[in-house]
């Protein structure tokens, strides 16, 4: 694909280039010109980027009746600080708040936990049957989670499980997802197996080398599953919407959009909700950032 | 990784004992496939050759439901919804996602920081984004329809005019272009340096080198993203749901929240399964389509070598 037999370009203009004095200089304007367009386009491109969060910001400390004027004040005035506090008082958003952290923490540790495990078993053990098994798994990635939706519904009914958290943390205790189990794996098979067996040699058990040994060398990879897992179960809103009925068993996605039913939609108030929606993803990404990013790199598609 | 060889050592008691443990490691997911996968999705085709009402007992209809759904104009409508979603969005969402992953490439300052800036709306959680374009859609005081008066043009109704609230859910997808370009930009950080020095020695520019080097070696990153891009654009809900309720005039009818609507707001379980086994055909067909085509357009590292 490269023209192969084509003169050496580069060395035959570099030698031209130092024939003719200007021409230095003019190249140096050349790239000085092609980098202030990186900037501008970066800069264009990040704004478009930032401008719904600011106005997401900017909504949500208005006044209500300073939200509908034209031009609109991007800086408040006066601050309502108190549209956070308000949110609070117009629905029992502790109570939500308490609820999707009771469920995404116990989905997730429950989801970490089995994948962790069921990874180890595919990418250090050997059973019969193993690869086949592997293969099956690949495959569940693909089906779409509406066909399994309506007898899952149907079993947790049948369960008398409705309206309780069980069918929102359950399914993730059994096998952790599939894409995840894939990725772990992907990671531990790139962990030297030499430990394995010096660790085996001084007499430990299968679980104490997945415990002791493996799961401190993942810890990057789990980063990253802890990450994705949190923003999975924080966000979800599907799952939520068809198991919660009573109003005090909601979660922030559901209260949130029970809240702007209600209301005559005060935008104001909606847009704080919404940031405190957003406040913990934001936090948990900043803090694991350098894991995440690290892990993405390492687990990603180069496995 | 050959199973023939294990399996001849499992006379020993160690290779006896490991392939028990084994077992042990993956019976979580062993659970969970047959609880939650292999069982629904018998009972789910099941489902959907009956009448099933949730309260009573299914009863067997044959292909009823889906000779109903032929004759079903919203289901239609909601398969073209959907997919001039899919056709558009992901698309649109990759080439976008890709330029920036390159800008992010160049020598540029501050890296993290832009990075970060790209990334950020991927962190919003889907309800409060929708409730946030919601208001940017606003047409009498949204974000966007103040930038148009500020030049003068008076913007549409947005998501309140039928032709124009599905490309607003298009506009809005692609705010979130950050998750597909971090995975690019791991991509494009994995190419070989050497591979551009040769380039250059070729006497490629740095448009040949985009073509030559960068592109090709891109694009078992570009397959992926098509893939999980598309299932997921396939399976929109929340955005409909909550910011136009599939209307005006249907125009936002996405197949899932179509699905839903069925599921659980007239209880009609059975049509309900036999929509979701179309998505699960037509998601299959537009992966199968994607993977052929990767023989002809996707190159692995591997091929070189062979060579």
């Amino acid at each position: 694909m490269t023209p192969t037999n084509s003169p050496n370009r580069l060395t035959t203009v570099r030698r031209k280039a130092s024939l003719q004095p200007g021409w230095f200089n003019r190249y140096r304007t050349y790239a000085r010109l092609k980098q202030a367009f990186i900037y501008l386009v970066i800069l264009a491109g990040s704004a478009v980027m930032l401008f719904p969060l600011l106005w997401l910001l900017s909504s949500s400390f208005k006044d209500q009746a300073k939200i509908f004027i034209f031009p609109p004040q991007w800086i408040p005035q006066p601050w309502r600080f108190d549209n956070y506090t308000l949110v609070f008082d117009r629905i029992p958003f502790v109570r939500f708040y308490a609820n999707t952290i009771l469920v995404t923490g116990l989905a997730m540790v429950g989801q970490i936990a089995a994948a962790s495990l069921v990874a180890f078993g595919f990418a250090r053990l050997r059973f019969p049957g193993r690869d086949l098994l592997f293969l099956v798994l690949l495959s569940t990635i693909m089906i779409p989670y509406q066909v399994t939706l309506i007898p899952t519904f149907v079993l947790f009914r049948i369960l008398g499980w409705l309206d309780t958290y069980a069918p929102l943390i359950l399914p993730y205790w059994l096998g952790g997802g599939a894409f995840y189990v894939f990725m772990l794996r992907q990671f531990y098979m790139r962990l030297p197996v030499d430990l394995d067996d010096a660790a085996r040699i001084d007499g430990a058990s299968t679980f104490g080398i997945y415990w002791r040994i493996i799961l401190p060398q993942a810890r990057p990879a789990l980063g990253v599953m802890a990450v994705l897992t949190f923003l999975g179960h924080w966000n979800d809103f599907f799952n939520p919407l068809i198991y919660l009925n009573t109003t005090e068993k909601y979660t922030l996605a559901l209260g949130i959009n029970l809240f702007r039913s209600f209301q005559t939609t005060q935008w104001n108030l909606l847009m704080a909700a919404s940031v405190m929606v957003t406040l913990p993803c934001i936090l948990l990404y900043a803090f694991a950032q350098r894991y995440f990013i690290q892990g993405i790199v390492f687990t990603g598609l180069k496995g | 990784m050959a199973t023939f060889p294990s399996a001849r050592k499992s006379k020993s008691p160690v290779a006896q004992r490991e392939a028990l443990e084994g077992y042990l490691f993956i019976l979580p997911w062993l659970l969970g496939l047959l609880i939650f996968i292999l069982v629904p999705i018998i009972a789910s085709f099941y489902f959907s050759l009956t009448s099933f009402e949730v309260v009573k007992p299914p009863i067997f209809v044959g292909l009823e439901n889906y000779v109903r759904l032929i004759h079903d104009q919203l289901f239609w409508q909601a398969l073209k919804v959907t997919c001039i979603y899919v056709v558009t969005s992901t698309p649109l969402g990759l080439i976008l996602s890709f330029a920036i992953a390159l800008l992010m490439n160049q020598k540029v300052r501050f890296v993290s920081l832009w990075r970060t800036i790209f990334y950020m709306p991927t962190l919003v959680p889907v309800i409060a984004s929708t409730m946030l374009w919601l208001w940017i859609f606003n047409p009498q005081f949204g974000l966007l329809n103040t930038l148009l008066r500020y030049v003068g043009i008076e913007g549409p109704l947005w998501l309140g005019h039928s032709q124009w609230a599905l490309p607003s859910l298009i506009i809005m997808s692609l705010w979130t272009v950050g998750g597909p370009m971090l995975i690019y930009l791991a991509g494009l950080q994995g190419i070989p340096t050497d591979l551009y020095e040769a380039a250059e020695v070729d006497g490629a520019g740095a448009w040949a080198k985009f073509w030559a080097v960068t592109l090709p070696m891109m694009t078992p990153v570009i397959f992926f993203n098509l893939i999980m891009n598309m299932i997921f654009a396939f399976q929109v809900f929340t955005q409909a749901f909550i910011m136009t309720q599939g209307g005006p005039r249907y125009a936002t009818l996405f197949y899932v929240l179509y699905l839903y609507q069925n599921a659980f707001k007239f209880f009609r379980m059975g049509y309900a399964a036999a929509l979701a086994w179309v998505l699960f055909l037509a998601i299959l067909l537009m992966t199968a389509l994607v993977f052929r085509s990767s023989a002809i357009w996707v190159f692995y590292e591997g091929e070189v070598r062979k060579r």
